[in-house]
């Protein structure tokens, strides 16, 4: 049981306090007071002044973010609008040339979208082309991460989360440009129809379920909105949240020059540089967007018509980032199994769903597997300069080399067309490069960052030129040579050594072993300080030696 | 490769910090922040312009611009509302560039991990946790807790077993392997409805058909599902320059044919007629057939012949169906083999 409470005479709630007068008040203290009272609010706001690194690169991942947030506030005004149903109404708003032809509500609520809302023509097509740049700006970003080895140590879990964020904005991408349910965006969806119909065993069920029953039938679109705006929007929303909170937990990487170190982080303040920066650099964004849509016309559904499904149009191609796919669909060779009487059809589901399985497994375990080849267990806060990773840019160029080539076959009638050649040639000649144009890529990447590795060592130790062409007493000609800054050559010299794993107490697997070896063969070592003085002595004599001593320093 | 010791040069330190022009003349920064507040304040100017063009530029008024027609309601409310919003961007932007000071400074990194202390005071904890529920010595519990959590599920899975109907081997025979078409329905042009008449086919001659049942299905839905499957091409070549098989020599009159329009790889329709080779090309994916010989695929990926109708001509000489579709159109699927249809060399 309670004891009760003593009570004083007084309360000091009740006790009048006058504020004392001498002080002008802060005008922004009350409210923050107020707030802080109840939950904390310095607690929470934390370092404001939190160091963020400064390079151009860096914004890439924030054109992707900045995006998802403009297709936010466009969705939202487009979904007091659309309507995602497939009931076939006549067509009565203003665009005169389908005046009275039927179609389906959806349709028709695009059209009304397009032509009869102030301003949503304009909001439609922000949308697409922020849809474009969404996907676009999250692939150039993971390219960047991926070259400069920013995916490494801590980093593994959020290049992970980048992989879901890429692989299901494809997702909602492809169910947006679905829903307008016009010729074109049938046709994709008749495409994916036979998609799912290819998977094996479980095909024609996963077709009647995600269609309910036969194409193109009365759900499809409704299904569609509400991953398009629902499901696939809250996934993305969480994934961005969780990608944002590691990024500020792990600190940004930065690039390596002089003081930079992995134990520190040098930039400027969020409060008041980035707010301003990142803030601005929103609006930049937003407004080249808006620009887009005012001046770049995309997707004109009313030229389309509505979906008929005995009708398509010559040239018709998804977006820009289901190309990939859709030049594998083209290129196969016509596989079909039949097993037990039963049908396999891995020339629709090879380059379908298998192409986008292999694409985004590959992401996810390529941090793995590289780690595993090094042995490399620390931490990685200095950005890696793709020549000092020669394989990792190499099989970097090779996958996009790759995915270049899938993404040309998806236009292989176009090719053919606009430079008059045979189209069974393009196609017979895509089968071949979709595998020559990688291994030639990763060739041509690898000598390129091994020569550039070597003109960086010769930088340090001859420094650089200067352009003067010096006659000397005998009658040679040679460039002489500036030195180069100490903050210079330690950048070029700073970078690990790549080394074989030892095959010490620990077993290694013969194939581990030899992948680490060819993993660290090859790169140029970087000078030596007794090298480097020796160099330094070397050039202090008669500049007209300086050529003789252009020793590549390959030692391998 | 952790921090390495023995650099071959030493690192010389954070550079020093280089004034900007705007820090060290006075003047350039008067004119950077005139510039900056010249940006903000075409904002209201822009602001006014767009509500300008948004109540007062009709809706169907044409702008060209560049050689391009445009909407200019659309054009004009994007030109304003999208500069206005860059201004703002650039204004933020160009005022942390050249007034907001530009001191880089350096913060400490900590490792990812959790000091060792914290670690255990976590496993600590979630020992005197376990131990608190009695979970060690009623072991039952975790398994019974574990086992109910994952039974749960099953209801929520099962309840979207209802998403489709099941395409069992009934309802397959009802759907995917059946067209509208059927004995003495004619075939009529795909946009008119008129029928079509034999003789008035010339050889070479290509003309998009569906059957004269499509029209009189008014529910749309069923008559996109109709039409999806039921979509043909019906072709006149010369008899004596087609292969036509023993089992098909009744499926054609006078060397009108009659094929599927559903190309078998993925489902679009196929649309593009080479006249002199027979072929014809399918835009989505470039899978050819060659009408003249049964609709084998010549080229692309593509694994089964296009199916061929079965037709014939009535009383008046009008064309008809004699059967519906021997084998399913469309892309193959799982449950039927496909080997049986219809391959080069078959007779």
């Amino acid at each position: 049981m309670a004891k009760p409470a003593e009570l004083s005479p007084v309360s000091p709630a009740m006790e009048v306090r006058t504020p004392p007068k001498d002080q002008e008040p802060d005008k922004l203290a009350g409210p923050a007071t107020w707030v802080d009272d109840r939950i904390g609010l310095a607690k929470l706001m934390g370092n404001i002044r939190k160091v963020f690194p400064d390079h151009w690169s860096f914004l890439l991942g924030e054109i992707a973010l900045y995006s998802f947030v403009i297709l936010l506030l466009t969705g939202v005004f487009l979904t007091i609008w659309f309507k995602p149903s497939m009931a076939e109404v006549d067509y009565a708003g203003s665009y005169e040339l389908l005046r009275n032809v039927r179609m389906s509500e959806a349709f028709s609520s695009t059209l009304s979208i397009s032509f009869d809302i102030r301003g949503g023509l304009l909001v439609r097509q922000i949308h697409h082309w922020s849809a474009m740049l969404f996907v676009a700006a999250m692939t150039v970003h993971m390219l960047r991460v991926f070259f400069t080895g920013a995916f490494r140590k801590p980093r593994e879990l959020n290049w992970l989360i980048g992989v879901g964020l890429l692989s299901i904005g494809l997702v909602e991408g492809f169910a947006g440009y679905s829903l307008p349910d016009d010729l074109l965006s049938g046709t994709g969806l008749r495409f994916v129809d036979g998609l799912i119909r290819s998977i094996p065993l479980i095909g024609t069920w996963a077709e009647f379920f995600v269609f309910a029953g036969e194409f193109p039938g009365t759900l499809i679109v409704p299904r569609l909105y509400m991953v398009h705006i629902l499901l696939v929007p809250g996934l993305l929303l969480g994934l961005i949240s969780a990608h944002m909170a590691l990024l500020v937990y792990h600190k940004h990487t930065h690039w390596p020059a002089p003081g930079r170190t992995n134990h520190n982080i040098q930039g400027y303040p969020f409060f008041p540089i980035y707010v301003a920066k990142a803030g601005g650099f929103f609006f930049i964004v937003f407004g080249i967007t808006i620009l887009m849509g005012a001046l770049m016309q995309i997707n004109p559904v009313w030229l389309f018509g509505p979906y008929n499904p005995s009708q398509v149009t010559a040239g018709s191609q998804p977006d820009w980032y289901m190309g990939f796919v859709e030049g594998a669909t083209r290129i196969i060779p016509n596989w079909e199994w039949h097993v037990l009487g039963t049908t396999w059809s891995w020339n629709i589901f090879l380059p379908g769903v298998g192409l986008m399985g292999l694409l985004f497994t590959a992401l996810a375990v390529y941090p793995f597997i590289e780690a595993w080849i090094t042995g490399d267990k620390s931490e990685h806060h200095l950005l890696d300069r793709p020549r000092n990773a020669p394989n990792r840019t190499a099989f970097g160029v090779a996958g996009m080399a790759a995915y270049g080539m899938f993404w040309l076959a998806g236009g292989n009638d176009i090719i053919a067309t606009q430079f008059h050649v045979s189209l069974n040639n393009v196609t017979y000649f895509m089968r071949g490069a979709v595998f020559v144009v990688p291994v030639v890529a990763f060739i041509v990447t690898k000598r390129i960052c091994l020569s550039l590795q070597r003109a960086d060592r010769d930088r340090v130790l001859h420094g650089s030129e200067t352009n003067v062409i010096v006659r000397s007493p005998d009658g040679g000609y040679s460039e002489a040579h500036a030195p180069i800054s100490q903050g210079e050559a330690y950048s070029l010299t700073r970078h690990p050594q790549l080394d074989a794993l030892a095959p010490s107490g620990e077993k290694l697997g013969r194939t581990r072993q030899r992948l680490s070896r060819w993993y660290a063969d090859g790169q140029v070592p970087t000078p030596t300080a007794e090298e480097i003085e020796a160099a330094a002595h070397h050039s202090d004599a008669p500049a007209l030696e300086a050529s003789e001593t252009a020793d590549s320093g390959v030692s391998h | 490769m952790s921090e390495q010791k023995n650099l071959p040069v030493p690192d010389p330190g954070l550079e020093e910090h280089e004034h900007r022009y705007t820090d060290v003349n006075e003047a350039a920064a008067d004119r950077a922040y005139k510039q900056i507040v010249g940006m903000l304040a075409a904002v209201p100017v822009l602001v006014l312009a767009f509500l300008f063009v948004y109540f007062g530029v009709p809706k169907d008024a044409e702008l060209v611009l560049f050689g391009a027609n445009l909407q200019m309601q659309t054009t004009l409310l994007g030109l304003t509302g999208g500069l206005a919003t860059l201004m703002i961007g650039v204004a933020a932007i160009a005022w942390a560039r050249s007034l907001m000071s530009d001191e880089e400074i350096v913060g400490e990194r900590h490792g990812a991990a959790s000091p060792p202390e914290a670690r255990e005071r976590v496993l600590a904890d979630l020992e005197t946790g376990i131990e608190a529920s009695g979970i060690r010595r009623r072991k039952l519990l975790g398994t019974g807790m574990a086992g109910a959590l994952g039974l749960i599920a099953v209801p929520a899975l099962v309840s979207l077993a209802d998403l489709g109907p099941w395409p069992t081997p009934a309802l397959r025979a009802e759907t995917i392997e059946r067209t509208i078409w059927a004995e003495g329905v004619r075939l009529v042009n795909d946009v008119s409805y008129l029928p079509l008449k034999a003789s008035d086919l010339e050889v070479g001659q290509l003309v998009n058909a569906v059957p004269e049942t499509l029209e009189k299905i008014e529910d749309g839905p069923a008559f996109q599902e109709a039409k999806a499957k039921a979509a043909i091409i019906v072709v006149r070549m010369d008899p004596n320059s087609i292969k036509i098989p023993d089992s098909r020599k009744d499926w054609q009159i006078n060397g009108i044919l009659s094929y599927s329009k559903i190309c078998t790889h993925v489902g679009c329709p196929i649309s593009l007629w080479e006249q002199l080779t027979h072929h014809l090309l399918c835009p989505c994916h470039q899978s050819t057939f060659d009408l003249a010989n049964s609709g084998v695929v010549v080229f692309g990926p593509a694994a089964r012949s296009l199916p061929q109708l079965p037709i014939t001509t009535d009383s008046e000489g009008y064309l008809v169906a004699r059967s519906d579709f021997t084998v399913p159109v469309g892309p193959s699927y799982f449950e039927r083999d496909s080997s049986k249809d219809f391959k080069e060399g078959d007779r």
